[in-house]
């Protein structure tokens, strides 16, 4: 007995991309079915159909054995499918209960005559009965194990229990077949546990589990059987206990791949960069930098390891100079750069490959051409004339086509759009442009975030390249994984603060997931 | 309707009128572009809406003889704009600034051709008759309340119901949910299986019916016939009233209070004893409500928009 069957699905978007290629799955009821594939293979597309938020081109879904055509989410919530969205579908500004009864209000049907219900453009004027939700909500909450206040803005809970409000809209629902999209990425080592033993409890129920992810060791951990989606095809489907991490990762990949990154160890030098108990503030001007203290040498690896939103956006930025120094002291190479402007900090050696690279490192709508020069676009060779203040389209050129070569950039050509290019590819730019003067100093923010596997093992052998040429490198991230495999050191964030150095050789992802939960030195070593 | 006795009280009470006169309009019409903005479309035609809404009161009162009859023609003719915004806004997903501007001035040259059609006038549609005041004798003769409350337009006492009556669907309903989730973050009202581009509709559609009833207020609640472009920029003063009052029901009626205030003292000023030599500058006392608007606005705490307003709600790759 299937719970769903997706037979033979395409989906083409207007952009022209051809995301899903003729996929046919097929999920059994109560199992956990995992969904792998590196980003852009299709796999969110694919739940989305099977949600009803996208249309299909081509192809039939059977949901429990009845097919169906669905026009909106509203026609699979019918039939019992719920989705937790990988970017939570929460508003911030109203409270747990409100978001998880969105499109399914409870009223107090004061017109209800004779066991009759009003309908329902009046029943959306009847009082909220917010009270009997909270109930309800908690009531679910206590059967499935889900710590969930009712009460609490989203806004001030945390990103953990966010995910159990997107999992308690579902079961409010009365889902029992769960899409749950990348549920970890945004979780601590002790979050994704606990997820999982909510989703073994699941199982236990009878429901069925869908969970999409391209991380390897989860589907390993927690899955009945794994299909791989590859450019938007089908590879296969496999049962978990005649696979390997392996073998998945061939078929997610198309070829081997080394998971452990190769690098010689470290000849530290000089320390290049010092940052002395920093105080910065967020964009809502709460100080989320709170005393930080580093240093990195030339020819290391720093990683930070942390929870996003725990201060490290708003270091990186501060070094950069891209935000206030409320008080402490930057050095590069010894020389105070505090509160310099972005420029005279790039000129001093710095480079910054920013977190999110569509926002900050590229201007989408510009040429791969002018996107390797911005930042350097002022000065010779690509400024000329009397004070440079014309542009050497030619040079500009040069440099462009020999950094594509370089870099190994896939675009048509250097005058396309960045925004053409895929996320891999953009990065790549970003890093080209970054490197490409010979910083003593890198800041590398994410700087593999949403990249497939191919395009994050390329970043991270420019990275150690960068090291063993010299540089600096201050890498941040919220894969532990990266971190681990690349640092020298690690420094863990908590708070605003630097809360512990560790040698990655002789740490653990448990430990350093207990420091980033905000667990005192004390605490873990006990 | 000038009464005798002490001329401080005479001034108190003589102001509180005013403000509410030249209040409830904005009122009205900073709660229908609250039900638009918090949907998550912005609504610039306000002003178009009410100029079709008073020309409507008057024209349908005009032809029927009732004045009530009159007030229900200005709400269908705002609310009937009011869905040429929301079809351009949500269905075809243009841009709220543009299409609300085009809602201005078709209201414009539409009640300025009519107004010569009708009554073949360019100024002044003929004398209609007003919605009849409601007169509360028992206090008429108390200081400062009877001017202040003594005879008001039912349009005022229907104002401060609309407050509540909004205040409640607002954030009581589930339909006032729905609009507060449409204004936030479309995509998740989407996912949790409500239609966006119904719930938007029906939003901007009650702002045209509030702003109709805020015209109708100008055109036979305070006088009794339609003067060309006689809201002479009220709808843009409740727009302003409504972001002073951070989109909320009862920041539209404070705000919208607070600047019929400002208005009202444009004509008490010059009747204060002491200042009666202001009369001679009576066109830069006219001006002085707005510049305090500016002043007001300027000088407020940063007021929080809907987060999704004035983006069109697409949904990737269906249709």
């Amino acid at each position: 007995m299937y719970a769903v069957e997706l037979e033979d699905i395409w989906k083409t978007f207007p952009s022209g991309t051809q995301a899903n290629r003729g996929i046919t799955l097929r999920v059994q009821a109560g199992e956990v079915h995992g969904l792998l594939g590196e980003n852009g293979a299709g796999k969110t597309t694919l739940m989305n159909i099977l949600y009803g938020l996208l249309s299909k081109d081509r192809g039939r879904v059977v949901i429990k054995g009845e097919e169906v055509e669905l026009q909106s989410p509203q026609d699979a919530i019918v039939r019992g499918v719920g989705m937790v969205h990988q970017h939570f579908r929460l508003i911030p500004s109203l409270t747990v209960t409100e978001n998880v009864v969105l499109g399914l209000e409870p009223v107090r049907d004061v017109l209800r005559r004779a066991g009759r219900k009003s309908p329902g453009p009046v029943a959306s004027l009847m009082p909220l009965d917010l009270t009997a939700a909270a109930r309800r909500i908690r009531e679910i909450a206590v059967e499935n194990g889900l710590a969930v206040d009712p009460d609490a803005r989203v806004a001030d809970i945390s990103v953990g229990m966010q995910q159990r409000v997107e999992i308690m809209k579902a079961l409010y629902r009365q889902a029992d077949i769960l899409i749950l999209d990348e549920p970890t990425s945004v979780l601590t080592p002790q979050e994704v546990d606990e997820l999982f033993v909510t989703l073994e409890h699941f199982r236990e129920q009878g429901r069925t589990i869908i969970l999409i992810t391209h991380k390897l060791r989860e589907p390993m951990a927690l899955c009945d059987r794994i299909s791989v989606l590859r450019d938007g095809e089908l590879v296969g489907t496999v049962d978990r206990e005649e696979t390997s991490p392996e073998e998945l990762a061939r078929m997610m990949v198309g070829r081997t791949v080394s998971f452990k990154v190769q690098k010689a160890p470290a000849r530290p030098g000089d320390v290049a960069l010092v940052v002395e108990d920093l105080h910065v503030q967020d964009n809502r001007g709460v100080e989320a930098v709170r005393g930080a203290s580093i240093s990195v040498r030339r020819g290391e690896v720093v990683g930070i390891a942390g929870v996003e939103g725990n201060g490290q956006t708003e270091l990186v930025e501060a070094v950069a100079g891209l935000r206030r120094v409320e008080s402490g002291r930057i050095l590069v190479d010894g020389v105070d750069v505090t509160d310099w402007s972005a420029r005279d900090i790039r000129e001093a050696g710095v480079c910054h490959i920013p977190e999110d690279r569509q926002r900050r490192g590229l201007v989408l709508g510009f040429s791969v051409m002018e996107n390797l020069i911005l930042g350097s676009e002022y000065r010779a060779p690509f400024a000329t004339g009397p004070g440079h203040a014309f542009l050497d389209l030619s040079a500009i050129h040069d440099f462009a086509v020999t950094l594509v070569q370089d870099y190994d950039i896939r675009a048509g050509s250097v005058r396309d759009a960045a925004a053409t290019l895929s996320g891999g590819n953009q990065q790549k730019v970003v890093v080209a442009r970054e490197l490409a003067g010979r910083p003593r100093v890198v800041l590398a923010a994410q700087p593999t975030r949403g990249l497939d596997v191919g395009a994050t093992e390329y970043i991270h052998r420019v990275l150690v390249d960068m090291r063993d040429s010299g540089a600096a490198v201050l890498l941040v991230s919220a894969e532990l994984d990266e971190i681990m495999n690349l640092s020298d050191r690690i420094a863990v964030m908590f708070d605003g603060r630097i809360v512990a150095l560790r040698d990655p050789e002789e740490t653990s992802a448990e430990e350093l997931g207990l420091l980033m939960a905000g667990h005192s030195v004390q605490e873990v070593s006990t | 309707m000038m009464q005798t006795g002490d001329p401080t009280l005479v001034l108190v009470g003589w102001l509180l009128h005013a403000t509410l006169q030249m209040g409830t309009p904005l009122v009205l019409t900073a709660l229908g572009g609250m039900f638009s903005e918090r949907s998550g479309v912005v609504n610039i035609g306000l002003e178009g809406m009410m100029l079709i809404g008073a020309f409507s009161a008057v024209a349908v009162t005009y032809f029927t003889g009732n004045p009530w009859i009159g007030v229900l023609g200005a709400v269908v003719a705002g609310g009937l704009l009011a869905l040429v915004h929301a079809v351009v806004c949500v269905k075809y997903k243009g841009n709220h600034i543009v299409s609300g501007t085009g809602i201005i001035f078709l209201a414009s040259g539409l009640t300025t051709l009519l107004l010569q059609v009708i009554w073949g006038a360019k100024g002044y549609s003929d004398t209609v008759t007003q919605l009849p005041r409601i007169r509360i004798e028992a206090i008429r003769d108390v200081p400062v309340i009877g001017l202040a409350f003594g005879e008001l337009s039912p349009i005022i006492y229907m104002m401060f119901v609309m407050v509540a009556v909004s205040w409640y669907v607002m954030y009581k309903t589930p339909f006032g949910l729905r609009v507060r989730a449409a204004g936030e973050d479309p995509a998740t009202l989407d996912a949790a299986g409500v239609n966006v581009e119904n719930i938007r509709t029906v939003a901007v559609v009650i702002s045209g019916c509030l702003a109709g009833l805020g015209g109708a207020y100008l055109s036979i609640g305070f006088e009794a016939a339609f003067g060309k472009l006689m809201t002479s920029g009220r709808g843009f003063i409740a727009l302003a009233a409504l972001i002073f009052g951070n989109w909320t029901p009862l920041g539209c009626l404070a705000a919208g209070l607070f600047f019929g205030f400002l208005n009202g003292l444009q004509y008490a000023l010059p009747i204060v004893p002491g200042l009666e030599w202001l009369q001679a500058y009576n066109n830069f006392i006219k001006m002085v409500p707005y510049l305090l608007v500016i002043v007001a606005l300027a000088g407020i705490r940063r007021s929080v928009p809907p987060k999704a307003i004035g983006v069109p709600y697409e949904k990737e790759g269906r249709g």
